[in-house]
């Protein structure tokens, strides 16, 4: 079947668009921020997913081995990167949801915007 | 290897390295001091780069000497140059200018790690501009965008939180768009360096993920580059954070991640997907036009100064995008021109707010009354700069203005169309400045605000020479004139 062999692109798309639904239809700051990680954790997997090469190992060269399948490293070590990136976002974002508890009294957006609109 | 040979990966390296060690200087000053000094260093390295390109050096440099593509290679060339300069010249003027309006809004026992910020936040975007690897660009977007996250919500204002909360949803989006893309790149043809995507891309250029891919890159990049209707994030980011920050991000914030999305579609895709040129000029001309029309309506009506002047930014991001979606020479030229001057006029403007801040307690616009009486310098900086903003002959904004005419003018019938929208936006820009004008100098100061002073003298002086240097480029455009039409030949990949 050929729409079941990209089982994990599907995988990839349907948590892409999970995580993006999140960030634009809740109004809790933290159910957001929830969003975006579960946005970005899906192209991790994209990610993942093109680096596998159907029996490949880790990249080590073995000493007379003259056959060897190595799975690509390469987007392994990107999307490392890239994790760290979203988790430092994380912090980022949710150290402002502190900060926002702190000044306004509240994490649903439509509470802070109208304690705004009465200075 | 000589020094000059360095300095490439060094306009990255010297703000990076120099960010956490700011974060010890805990004496009063010191810290501003140091990332003063560190800023006019990446400047003077910056305006050394934008000498060697015009002499036609080639500034490409092999990280660890490993051999493109498969090591990671900076390189600067016209575009690049001119986007350095602009870049390290806001920072420069923004912390010379800005110290004493940065400890009235930033408490003292912070400003280490606010400097620390600013500095990792000029490292990403000279990072971003002398990359030339996919990737690269897209860590170097992040470190910019978190260290811009920190500095918008560092102020005192308690609205800059909820809006810098929407600019980290939307930037992340962005920035994950552009994973996307660059992902789906990478899956068809195997390499990260843009060089090499351009070349391998031709195989497989017919292929639905690479169509895909441009997509997602550049939506990805327009969110980040607050192009029509994905600016929704800028005014309120813009408006409240602390005065200087404004000043460095309008200048050049936005214009980065445009510089990116101009560059990767000009080198990658134009070339090598049929019909590209006509679905990027049909998708970005009407965005354009809409920013122009819309965002200058909105800063008619606008009564926060700051917010006037955010809007306005959007409408002169769509004279910059509607530049390069003529896809041409004159057209490319026109943009990267008015990159330039348009970071000149607003960085002067955003000053200019910066001297009015320290005066008045408001940046609203009625509690600006008679600005032009007590603190005459500063408006007649503001003056200067509103009018190269609007395109008045003799400053920096014309000569922009002018190349994008004549350049949408060779358009033919649609030219004479686009052409009047411009003017009617220049018109529109002179009307919103005027409204600012008319209350300065034709409205007698409030009771509260007679006692207003003239800001600070290290200030004003900043202000003055980013106002003096909006007539001298309106005078001599000599230098950006030939850098600008340097970039549009290397992007069309015409040989000079």
């Amino acid at each position: 079947m050929e729409l079941l062999g990209y089982y994990n692109y599907w995988v990839f798309a349907i948590l892409l668009v999970i995580g993006l639904y999140t960030v634009i239809a809740k109004g809790n700051l933290i159910k957001k921020l929830l969003g975006l990680s579960i946005f970005q954790s899906a192209v991790f997997l994209m990610y993942i997913t093109m680096n596998k090469v159907e029996g490949g190992t880790a990249p080590i060269i073995l000493k007379g081995a003259t056959d060897q399948i190595f799975s690509n490293p390469l987007p392994q070590v990107l999307i490392l990167t890239a994790i760290v990136v979203g988790v430092s976002t994380t912090a980022v974002g949710l150290a402002i949801v502190v900060r926002i508890k702190e000044t306004y009294g509240s994490i649903e957006e439509h509470q802070i915007f109208e304690a705004d609109q009465t200075p | 290897m000589s020094l000059v040979q360095h300095l490439s990966a060094l306009q990255v390296v010297v703000p990076l390295l120099s960010a956490p060690l700011i974060v010890l200087l805990r004496p009063p000053g010191l810290a501003w001091a140091a990332a003063t000094a560190t800023s006019l260093m990446a400047f003077t390295i910056a305006i050394a780069l934008a000498i060697g390109v015009s002499n036609g050096n080639n500034f490409a440099y092999e990280m660890g000497s490993w051999p493109a593509p498969y090591g990671i290679t900076l390189g600067v060339d016209a575009f690049s140059a001119i986007l350095l300069l602009i870049t390290t010249g806001a920072s420069s003027f923004a912390l010379v200018g800005g110290k004493r309006s940065i400890d009235s809004q930033v408490e003292a026992s912070r400003q280490p790690l606010f400097y620390s910020a600013w500095l990792l936040l000029l490292a990403g975007l000279v990072g971003i501009v002398v990359a030339t690897d996919a990737f690269n660009i897209f860590v170097f977007m992040e470190i910019s965008s978190l260290a811009s996250y920190v500095l918008i919500a560092g102020g005192p204002d308690r609205r800059a939180l909820p809006a810098v909360f929407k600019y980290l949803i939307m930037g992340t989006i962005g920035a994950t768009f552009y994973l996307i893309g660059v992902g789906l790149i990478y899956m068809m043809t195997g390499t990260l360096n843009l060089a090499d995507m351009a070349v391998r891309i031709q195989d497989v250029s017919d292929q639905s993920p690479i169509l895909v891919a441009a997509g997602f890159i550049t939506i990805g990049l327009a969110l980040k580059a607050a192009v029509f209707p994905l600016h929704l994030w800028l005014p309120n980011a813009y408006t409240h954070a602390p005065h200087a920050v404004t000043v460095f991000l309008a200048a050049c914030a936005t214009k980065v991640a445009l510089y990116v999305l101009i560059r990767f579609d000009f080198i990658v895709f134009q070339p090598n997907l049929a019909g590209h040129a006509l679905q990027f000029a049909y998708f970005l001309m009407p965005l354009a036009l809409l920013a122009i029309i819309v965002a200058s309506a909105a800063a008619l009506f606008e009564p926060n100064l700051k917010r006037l002047l955010a809007y306005s930014s959007v409408a002169q991001i769509g004279y910059i995008s509607l530049g390069a979606s003529l896809v041409s020479k004159a057209g490319l030229t026109a943009s990267v021109l008015h990159i330039f001057n348009h970071s000149l006029a607003k960085g002067a403007l955003f000053l200019s707010v910066a001297c009015l801040a320290m005066g008045f307690s408001s940046t609203r616009l009625e509690a600006l009354a008679g600005a032009g009486r007590t603190m005459p310098w500063t408006m007649a900086a503001f003056t200067i700069a509103g009018l190269s903003l609007i395109g008045v002959p003799g400053t920096a904004g014309f000569i922009s203005k002018w190349y994008l005419i004549s350049a949408v003018l060779n358009e033919g019938a649609l030219g004479v169309g686009l052409a009047a929208v411009i003017v009617v936006s220049s018109l529109m820009a002179a009307v919103y400045i005027w409204k600012v004008i008319e209350v300065a100098y034709f409205q007698l100061p409030h009771d509260g605000s007679t006692a207003v002073r003239e800001a600070p003298i290290e200030l004003l002086a900043v202000t003055g020479l980013a106002a003096l240097a909006n007539i001298y480029y309106g005078l001599f455009s000599d230098v950006p004139v030939s850098l600008s039409s340097d970039a549009a030949q290397l992007l069309l990949g015409v040989t000079p």
